[in-house]
């Protein structure tokens, strides 16, 4: 039998295919829980191929996805919340923005340049940083920019949160989106700069040893990364209509690093297909919670995921690889 | 002028000195072996040289420039590139894989023309796969180019690694220890490969223990010993010296002895 191998461009019309007729099916179900959880479901396959390439393509460890999610939500906020509640819920914000209403499109793009910019700066500082060092200084990321949330209440009303943000990302939004994440990922990974950063990962010496700027691709790597997390972090709120500074914390952060270690780190099939099923797997896991009332067996099933994953099949499902696809 | 220009050259590591006051020119097409016992200070050298360690003090000029202080992707684009004693390849890339990335500094890095593949993204990337693949063929390993790098036999191992360093285009190849693990033949081949590409107008420094191959190979000699430089020259003069030939072959003299 022959293995199954697309060419990329089969791939590519394939995962379009796959993705219209998810989002037209899911859509025309008019059910909304699972329009909602489609939703979640897709902006986690975005975190999930963004950090393979952050932390996957060049052997980083970054922790900081969360962070740049919350950037990139209060920034596109401040530009999609109703007008006439904005003096209310963000007395501080300046009038001129004020007075601005953004479709969510362009408002998600701004905060996720927003947050591709802060990744820039805070990137110069970290990337350097080896392993286990650089996860520590993203996780303490996270922990600044919540307090930071909590404390400019006059942008975000503090720990109380913004509600009644209008729900306007669409399945079609999230789906188009999903599938550029995959495509521009994909096109790194197989093109001369996406080789650049897996020698990086693989031995950097040995890299910068024949030209390789090591430091500039990660600091490309990590700044994509934040900038696609921005993007999914601006989309979320408008998904589930609140956000508060706790929203996209620790365990967000530590789901998208067992979601990567699951797929291969590197992989960016794995990282979809691992992030499908874990939502998959900790949604139902949710339901199974609420009925018998023991709160809290999806995040121990998705830690002993990851614990059995590490043990036993450490490269996760594909390694590097990219399954049931040709490549060069 | 000479190509590459070391000198007073030392490197402290915490009290141990590893290199001192070593001082010597590679001649542009030269072919240099750079020989010396254990602990000589041969990788040192290396790894000075192609900024993979700081010097502690001394300086390293590089085709006219002053390279001390330069970083070591920075001295590989200005064409230095170099081979490990233990072998660095990227085990999870095929080999074709492995010699393309190192021909990545020739390509344009832009990260847009790779994102919305602007004009010149497919030409360029296609320049750095006949690179690649001229590179294999030279090191007579196209026959195993879509094998992961990890897969292979020692031998060929490190012929991806030189592969992989003559895909940088560079004026002057540091070679350590290239036919370490090789059989016979491999080396035969290693030694053929060798000459071929310092004919055709490369300069080639390389670090090897086999006198045989050195003296078939190499035009000149730098002897290094406990960090410091014994002598240097041809290689029939450099390896009749009583001096060399107490250092370099005294343990082979105890032998006999």
């Amino acid at each position: 039998m022959k293995r199954l191998a697309l060419t990329p461009i089969q791939a590519f019309f394939l995962l379009v295919a796959a993705m219209g007729v998810l989002v037209l099916a899911v859509e025309a179900s008019g059910n909304g829980y699972f329009q909602t959880f489609t939703a979640l479901m897709l902006v986690n396959v975005m975190l999930a191929v963004s950090l393979t390439m952050t932390n996957g393509f060049t052997g980083m460890f970054s922790l900081g996805h969360p962070a740049f999610m919350t950037m990139g939500a209060y920034v596109a906020v401040l530009f999609t919340y109703p007008v006439g509640r904005k003096g209310f819920a963000m007395p501080a914000l300046p009038e001129v923005i004020a007075q601005i209403h953004l479709p969510l499109p362009v408002a998600a793009l701004v905060g996720g340049l927003f947050a591709a910019l802060m990744g820039w700066l805070i990137g110069r500082l970290v990337v350097h940083l080896q392993t286990h060092y650089l996860a520590v200084a993203t996780l303490g990321l996270i922990i600044v920019v919540q307090t930071f949330a909590l404390n400019l209440d006059g942008f975000t009303r503090g720990g109380r949160g913004l509600t009644g943000i209008p729900r306007e990302a669409t399945l079609a939004l999230i789906g188009v989106s999903t599938v550029l994440v995959i495509v521009l990922c994909w096109r790194i990974k197989h093109a001369s700069l996406g080789r650049a950063m897996l020698a990086v990962r693989e031995n950097e010496m040995a890299a910068r040893c024949f030209g390789i700027d090591a430091f500039r691709l990660k600091i490309t790597a990590f700044v994509l990364g934040a900038g696609i997390a921005g993007f999914c972090g601006a989309l979320l709120p408008h998904v589930v209509s609140v956000m508060s500074p706790k929203s996209f914390g620790l365990i967000l952060a530590f789901n998208l690093i067992a979601i990567i270690v699951v797929g291969g780190q590197g992989s960016i099939l794995g990282a979809v297909i691992a992030a499908v099923f874990i939502s998959l797997g900790s949604e139902s896991l949710r339901m199974v919670e609420e009925s018998t009332g023991v709160y809290g067996v999806t995040q121990v099933i998705v830690a002993v995921a990851l614990i059995s994953f590490l043990l036993v099949r450490p490269k996760g499902l594909f390694g590097l690889k990219e399954p049931f696809i040709r490549t060069s | 002028m000479s190509q590459l220009h070391v000198r007073k050259l030392s490197k402290m590591f915490g009290g141990v000195q590893a290199l001192s006051d070593v001082d010597f020119s590679v001649e542009k097409g030269d072919l240099v072996g750079l020989i010396g016992p254990n602990g000589a200070g041969k990788t040192t050298a290396f790894n000075v040289v192609t900024g993979v360690m700081a010097a502690t003090s001394g300086g390293v000029e590089f085709e006219g420039t002053d390279v001390t202080h330069f970083s070591p992707e920075r001295r590989a684009r200005l064409g230095m590139t170099r081979t490990f004693q233990n072998i660095r390849l990227f085990d999870d890339m095929t080999v074709r894989q492995n010699v393309m990335a190192g021909a990545h500094a020739r390509a344009g890095r832009s990260l847009l023309h790779c994102v919305f593949g602007l004009p010149g993204h497919r030409a360029a990337e296609q320049r750095i796969r006949d690179i690649a693949d001229r590179m294999l063929e030279r090191t007579g390993l196209t026959e195993l180019a879509t094998r992961n790098a990890s897969e292979l036999s020692y031998g060929d191992r490190r012929r991806v690694e030189i592969a992989r360093a003559l895909a940088g285009a560079p004026t002057l190849l540091l070679l350590d220890e290239p036919a370490a693990g090789m059989t016979d033949t491999e080396k035969g081949r290693l030694s053929k490969l060798v000459s071929s590409l310092n004919e055709d107008g490369l300069t080639i420094v390389l670090v090897e223990h086999n006198v045989r191959m050195i003296a078939a190979l190499c035009k000149r000699l730098v002897v290094l010993n406990k960090g410091e430089l014994l002598t240097s020259g041809a290689v029939d003069e450099v390896l009749r010296m009583p001096e060399v030939k107490t250092v370099y072959l005294g343990r082979r003299r105890t032998e006999v002895v």
